[in-house]
């Protein structure tokens, strides 16, 4: 379950080390913007001893390495690799290509090292108008695509755009970062809110986000942790509900019923599916209940 | 054994170290400036030997100012120090 | 007749100083404070020896008064507090006689019974009237309330009353009045208004800070005290303030009117008051700007004594009422007691202050400290000394998981009913060392420092020099 995902700058020990007491569900140690590039090799060792030495048990590590066109990231994937994070996001991800390279590189380490090929997912960042164009094609593009990021800053950049809070200049990219997503039957996170302090903007773009169908968002800053978190776990009314479907479809199997219905609509099985969803995003918080 | 030259890594902010490294004729010298002095300064020193020992490297000059950093954000600190000292073009090469 | 008297020098004569005096000063000036340097340079010069200086706090300003330790002037301290400057130097051993650390309601307690005899206080008043009458609410130097000065005034042989802005008698706004005081002496400044009050206090950006007050806060809600009547008192610091602004939230969002707010008072208490989340504050010292506002204009927000705040000896204080406390610390121990007094390397650098007092007094006494600090781990098997008795806390919160003292076990269960993760304090520890490793314990020398006394005037520990 990654419902929040926390960017921490990889060469700043002071805020890797509480990655793990903050509240999200997954923390993205960067290896690429937030550290200069005359620091990306001390970086890279900090985050390697981090990962080795701390662990940071009930959060999920993901590796944001350099992308393609510099000359560190073939250097991030040896060091990173052999940790075997959860996820490693690829930034600046435009095409298939692309992803087949990175794959093709981490399938070589993969064989050497030993470990079962895919053990390492990917997580290809989408930040630029022609990552989002071909947003289907990387997503589908290798077995290790776990999931498919959207990126607004660079976005808007490419775009040639402003960047607001409302968002509407990236609005037509969500959209189909989702659909892409969800047509190649993986996951896809949502850009951070970039206004630290606004905490009303946080939530409002948060449950925006969940509107579209996205699973999970990225935040930069702690502070908004708890609020996507929120946002993006069933409430106490969706997971009483999904009982309730789950029940009545119980009990319509029972009486052999063709078609079943709660409070008067009919239940079909888009609706199950969802109260399924519910129900096992429930559990894994902690809110489900035990006989189901 | 590669040539040493002067190298410097880590940052002088709360929970971390800042390390220089110079050769020098003979021996290892290690100067070591911790706000942990008291509870991990001879650990911290013994690490650092330990680190260059194994690196074969036994001429040298380290001063440490440490500002609270863990073992493992020593190690790495130390490791850096070192790469970067055995290196002749730069940071990244 | 008035009582005011030209000179500082011709007070202390008046007033009887000699060899030996114990004199008493208050610290609502904190480290703005010009009085207590200016009447110990003048005792120095006129060549006096061998004082007891009873001060409720002192702070690195009050630096000066290391010298005159040296100099054989001063041979007693006696104080609630001191800050990390003026502690390196007594955990250096300048003073021969230990220190008498004592708490915020153990010292007027101590000084109304007779234990710490005042032969004059010396009164910092930022405005007082030709007879003696004073106030803290206004003038330059105004530092809100004078709650610490009460027992002082009330109890001294002499009392002298020094302000940098005297009106005619009689001033209507008194909180301390003209039938406790001897004599008055106007000078150009009793402190620079910079150190007295912060422009604002500044709640925490850390994030571990704020991971630890939203827990902090979660607690409370979970505790079953947060309901109408609800009574609460927080500290200065970052984490502890930040947690109050949590608890605002929750006050807010589900109607709880609390009846008081208590202590230290800063502006987030002030704005608690004004938004309906208390009927009053009880302020013994004002921590901001906004307070000392707050405490002229709002008849709400009432000045009180130590006394009131927090005696022991007193029939009902303030504290003996609160709910819930939130307070620091350097170090916990397995038994959760908390040492406030020096930092993880022995040295001097605080004092109970009011932590024991509400600690316990207050049904939920609450500690905030995170894991680990600089490398040192927080959770200790024994601290250095013994602030605040481990019987008297009830919730270790750390940003790992919130360890409640195993004799409070229905409180325990209610945490974890209210979704609280609840963990042994011996998981704490072990976690903090397996982060950090295992610091080479402190080795206590055979010098004393420090006496810690308890409330109850019990010695509760002792301060040693580090080996």
């Amino acid at each position: 379950m990654r419902r929040s995902m926390l960017f921490l700058p990889g060469n700043t020990p002071n805020m890797i080390l509480s990655g793990d007491c903050l509240g999200a569900d997954a923390i993205i140690l960067d290896l690429e913007d937030a550290v200069a590039p005359d620091q990306k090799d001390a970086a890279r060792v900090l985050v390697r001893n981090a990962i080795k030495y701390l662990q940071f048990p009930g959060v999920e590590k993901i590796i944001r390495i350099n992308s393609l066109d510099t000359p560190y990231w073939q250097k991030d994937l040896d060091e990173m690799v052999p940790l075997k994070p959860e996820l490693i996001m690829t930034p600046k991800t435009s095409c298939a290509a692309d992803v087949l390279e990175f794959d093709a590189y981490i399938s070589a380490l993969e064989d050497k090292l030993g470990f079962e090929r895919n053990t390492v997912k990917l997580l290809p960042l989408i930040e630029t108008a022609l990552g989002v164009e071909n947003a289907y094609a990387i997503a589908s593009a290798s077995k290790r695509v776990a999931a498919i990021f959207l990126g607004a800053e660079d976005l808007s950049a490419d775009l040639r755009c402003k960047r607001t809070k409302e968002g509407k200049e990236i609005l037509y990219a969500r959209g189909r970062m989702v659909m892409a997503a969800r047509a190649a039957n993986v996951d896809v996170y949502d850009t951070p809110f970039t206004d630290v302090n606004d905490d009303e903007g946080i939530r409002v773009d948060a449950e925006f986000a969940k509107g579209l169908g996205f699973t999970g968002k990225a935040s930069i800053s702690p502070r908004h942790v708890g609020v996507i978190n929120e946002v993006f776990s069933p409430t106490q009314k969706d997971i009483d509900y999904a009982y309730e479907v789950m029940e009545a479809i119980r009990i319509g199997k029972e009486q052999g019923k063709g078609a079943v219905s709660l409070h008067g609509k009919m239940i079909d099985a888009p609706i199950v599916a969802r109260a399924q969803q519910t129900i096992d995003m429930a559990v894994a918080l902690g809110l489900g209940r035990e006989e189901a | 054994m590669s040539t040493l030259k002067k190298a410097s890594c880590g940052t002088m902010e709360s929970s971390d170290a800042y390390m220089e490294l110079e050769p020098i004729a003979a021996g290892v010298q290690i100067d070591l400036q911790s706000v942990v002095e008291h509870q991990f300064g001879d650990s911290i020193r013994a690490l650092a030997a330990d680190m260059l020992q194994q690196e074969g490297i036994d001429n040298v000059s380290l001063r440490i100012v440490d500002r609270g950093a863990l073992e493992c954000t020593l190690r790495a600190r130390l490791e850096t120090l070192i790469a970067r000292a055995r290196e002749a073009g730069g940071a990244n090469a | 007749m008035d009582k005011v008297v030209k000179t500082l020098r011709e007070a202390i004569q008046l007033a009887g100083v000699k060899d030996g005096s114990r004199i008493s000063f208050h610290h609502h000036l904190r480290n703005g404070d010009y009085v207590l340097n200016m009447v110990m340079d003048e005792i120095a010069s006129m060549g006096y020896k061998d004082i007891s200086v009873n001060a409720s706090s002192l702070f690195d300003c009050h630096l000066p008064l290391a010298d005159h330790i040296r100099s054989g002037v001063v041979t007693e301290l006696i104080t609630d507090y001191m800050s990390g400057g003026i502690g390196a130097q007594i955990s250096e051993g300048i003073l021969e006689k230990p220190v008498q650390f004592r708490t915020h309601g153990g010292r007027p307690a101590d000084i109304i019974k007779g234990v710490t005899p005042i032969d004059v206080a010396f009164i910092a008043a930022p405005t007082a009237d030709t007879m003696g009458n004073m106030t803290g609410k206004i003038g330059k130097s105004a530092c809100g309330s004078l709650g610490y000065a009460f027992a002082d005034a009330m109890c001294a042989k002499k009392v002298v009353v020094i302000t940098d802005n005297l009106v005619p008698h009689p001033l209507a706004m008194r909180s301390i009045d003209e039938t406790y005081v001897d004599y008055v002496v106007a000078v150009d400044a009793i402190g620079n208004p910079a150190g007295i009050v912060s422009g604002t206090t500044k709640i925490t950006r850390d994030p571990v800070g704020l991971v630890m007050a939203q827990t902090a806060a979660n607690v409370i809600q979970a505790s079953g005290l947060l309901k109408d009547g609800f009574s609460f008192q927080t500290g200065a610091g970052g984490a502890t303030l930040a947690a109050a602004q949590f608890l605002k939230g929750i006050m807010l969002k589900e109607g709880i009117k609390g009846s008081f707010g208590c202590g230290g008072i800063t502006g987030y208490m002030v704005d608690m008051l004004n938004e309906g989340c208390f009927q009053s504050l009880i302020d013994v010292q004002c921590f901001d700007l906004k307070a000392v506002e707050s405490i002229r204009t709002n008849p709400n927000h009432t000045e009180v004594s130590a006394m009131h705040y927090a005696s022991p000896d007193a029939k009902s204080a303030a504290v003996d009422s609160l709910d819930v406390v939130l307070l620091g610390a350097t170090e916990i121990d397995t038994d959760f007691n908390v040492n406030v007094h020096t930092n993880s390397s022995g040295k001097i650098m605080g004092g109970s202050g009011g932590h024991s007092d509400t600690a316990a007094g207050a049904k939920l006494a609450m500690i905030i400290a995170p894991l680990s600090r600089a490398r040192l781990p927080i959770v200790t098997d024994h601290v250095f000394c013994k602030s605040t008795p481990g019987s008297t806390i009830d919730v270790l919160v750390t940003q790992k998981g919130v360890a409640v003292n195993p004799a409070r076990p229905e409180l325990a269960a209610r945490l974890k009913e209210g979704g609280i993760k609840v963990v042994d304090i011996f998981e704490l520890k072990e976690a903090a060392e397996k982060l950090c490793g295992m610091p080479k314990p402190l080795v206590k020398g055979d010098r004393v420092l420090a006496d810690i006394i308890y409330r109850d005037g019990t010695l509760l520990d002792r301060i040693y020099n580090v080996r």
